[in-house]
């Protein structure tokens, strides 16, 4: 069962989870020119990584592959396992 | 060093690595040794380095920031009062001392928030005062030149709190990855060290009041070994049912339920203490290059100090059953250790800084201490944490700044609540309004939770 989101998931929607759950590092461009960035170069170590995916399997009701979080992940591979995973788990 | 010292056993860090190594983190003298006589391998180890004190971070409930927390202090503000964490009505024990109006959204970077404890944020905030106070960048010292010594009690309980809630009443996947590292004693130590850049030698110490003076002492020892810099003290808390229970379980806290009547130490009627959350960040160095870099002596010398273990009930029974004195009350061994650490005499003592319990029983061993070494009546005491409530680790710290603002001003700060000590205590203790007074040398005391006594000397 998903956790009060209501729509389906888009950039915005996925750069505010990432805001609260492990907050924005000041000088990156999530939703801009960063968006193709390794979230580990923009300072989120493994720890937040895991962190994220825990908190976007609990809010969205999703389970996530192994493959959708990693070192390499940028916000724009999340957004796009997620919609993936939701597209086959269906709509919300 | 004689077989009877634990010390000796070298710590195993890599620099920047945590060591909390029991044997290394406090001195001991061997029983057999007159209490004011240091083994004369120590004493060479008093040649080396002194530490001083160059900058100051205060977070209270009294005021965040020192200079607010001081004018505060001196004009007895007492800030104790219900708190608005959590509701405590239906404990026993319903006063706190609460740090009012702490916005970390508006104080720590976005990226810490969700992976700290509120102590670890307040932490953050002092230790960002104290290092601008200092007047050091970190990013300008050399590698490896700055560490951080802190302690704690009990580390991120409301964080710990709200995972376990979280573990409860939702699911193993509602659980915080942070919670790995947010409860944990070194957390705060962690998360200054890390953002800071301090990568010397670092650590915590747990022994609960004691802890704020036994992490300056630690502190000290490194700067002897050669780190000019180590952030260190305490911010400590736990103002949430977890923590509450936890102080309460100890029989101390206070049942008051007036602010003005709960936490009154050396009252004859005194009938426990206040928790509360907060502390000091104190910069310690290396006085030659404090001297060096235009610091000068700083804020004050850390001139002495010791910590000594109560003994157990059973070496207690073992002395009576051999018939031997008992063994000396750790509170006041500590003292005087500190006092020949520092190589003063009782009598260059201008004001001792008090534990104060607020338990009657514990009351009167401090008391029979001070009175033991200074005499009667013969030295001003006072206890401002009347004023904020026991801090933890936290208090010992705020003790230490308060002491090193009094005699940077040459003013005793009042013990609040309190019209005047029981009589046969004997204390000289300073009620009602701060006392103006030419001060060099402070005594700070501190006794931690299970045993623990500590005494740090400062010494302008």
């Amino acid at each position: 069962m998903s956790m009060g989101t209501t729509r389906s998931i888009d950039r915005e929607l996925l750069v505010r989870l990432l805001s609260e759950s492990v907050g924005l590092e000041e000088d990156a461009d999530l939703a801009g020119d960063d968006a193709d960035t390794p979230l580990v170069e923009l300072g989120y170590d493994s720890l937040a990584l895991l962190h994220v995916a825990g908190r976007i399997e609990a809010d969205f009701g999703l389970i996530l592959p192994d493959d959708a979080v990693t070192e390499d992940s940028t916000l724009a591979s999340l957004l796009e396992s997620l919609q993936r995973a939701e597209r086959a788990e269906g709509p919300l | 060093m004689s077989a009877a010292t634990t010390t000796g056993t070298a710590t195993p860090t890599a620099p920047g690595g945590l060591a909390t190594t029991v044997a290394d983190l406090f001195d001991t003298v061997p029983e057999d040794t007159a209490p004011l006589v240091l083994p004369a391998d120590l004493v060479g180890e008093l040649e080396v380095a002194s530490a001083v004190i160059t900058g100051i971070g205060v977070i209270a409930p009294t005021g965040i920031g020192v200079e607010e927390y001081w004018d505060a202090t001196v004009a007895g503000r007492c800030a104790v009062g219900r708190p608005t964490r959590f509701d405590t009505s239906g404990y026993p024990a319903t006063l706190a001392g609460e740090v009012p109006g702490f916005v970390a959204r508006d104080r720590v970077p976005s990226r810490l928030l969700s992976q700290t404890d509120r102590s670890t944020q307040l932490g953050l905030v002092a230790a960002q005062e104290a290092l601008a106070d200092a007047g050091i960048d970190p990013n300008r010292l050399p590698d490896y030149a700055a560490g951080v010594m802190t302690a704690a009690t009990a580390g991120g309980l409301e964080f710990g709190q709200r995972e376990l809630g979280h573990l409860w009443h939702k699911g193993k996947q509602f659980v915080s990855a942070y919670q790995s590292f947010a409860w944990f004693f070194a957390a705060t130590a962690g998360q200054v060290s890390i953002r800071h850049g301090l990568r010397g030698p670092s650590g915590v110490l747990v022994t609960e009041q004691a802890g704020g003076i036994d992490a300056l002492g630690q502190a000290r020892r490194v700067v002897r070994k050669g780190t000019p810099v180590v952030v260190s003290g305490s911010v400590d808390g736990g103002l949430c049912p977890w923590g509450w229970m936890g102080q309460l379980s100890t029989g101390r806290l206070s049942t008051a339920t007036d602010p003005a009547a709960a936490y009154r130490p050396f009252c004859a009627d005194a009938d426990g203490y206040v928790p509360g959350e907060g502390g000091a960040i104190l910069v310690v160095e290396d006085a030659r290059t404090a001297e060096r870099r235009g610091a000068g002596r700083g804020y004050g010398r850390i001139a002495g100090y010791a910590a000594t273990f109560d003994a157990s009930r059973k070496a207690e029974a073992r002395a009576e059953a051999e018939q031997r004195p008992a063994p000396a009350a750790g509170l006041r061994r500590a003292a005087e250790l500190a006092l020949a650490d520092a190589g003063i005499a009782p009598g260059e003592v201008d004001v001792v800084f008090a534990d104060a319990a607020g338990v009657p029983e514990l009351d009167l061993v401090e008391a029979e201490a001070i009175a033991g070494i200074f005499g009667p009546h013969a030295v001003p005491v006072t206890a401002p944490k009347t004023a904020v409530g026991r801090l933890l680790g936290g208090g010992a710290s705020l003790d230490v700044a308060t002491a090193l603002l009094a005699l940077r001003d040459g003013v005793i700060p009042p013990t609040v609540n309190v019209a005047a000590p029981a009589e046969r205590y004997a204390i000289d203790l300073v009620v009602g309004t701060a006392r103006p007074a030419p001060l060099r040398t402070a005594l700070v005391l501190a006794r931690g939770y299970g045993g623990f006594n500590s005494a740090l000397v400062l010494r302008v």
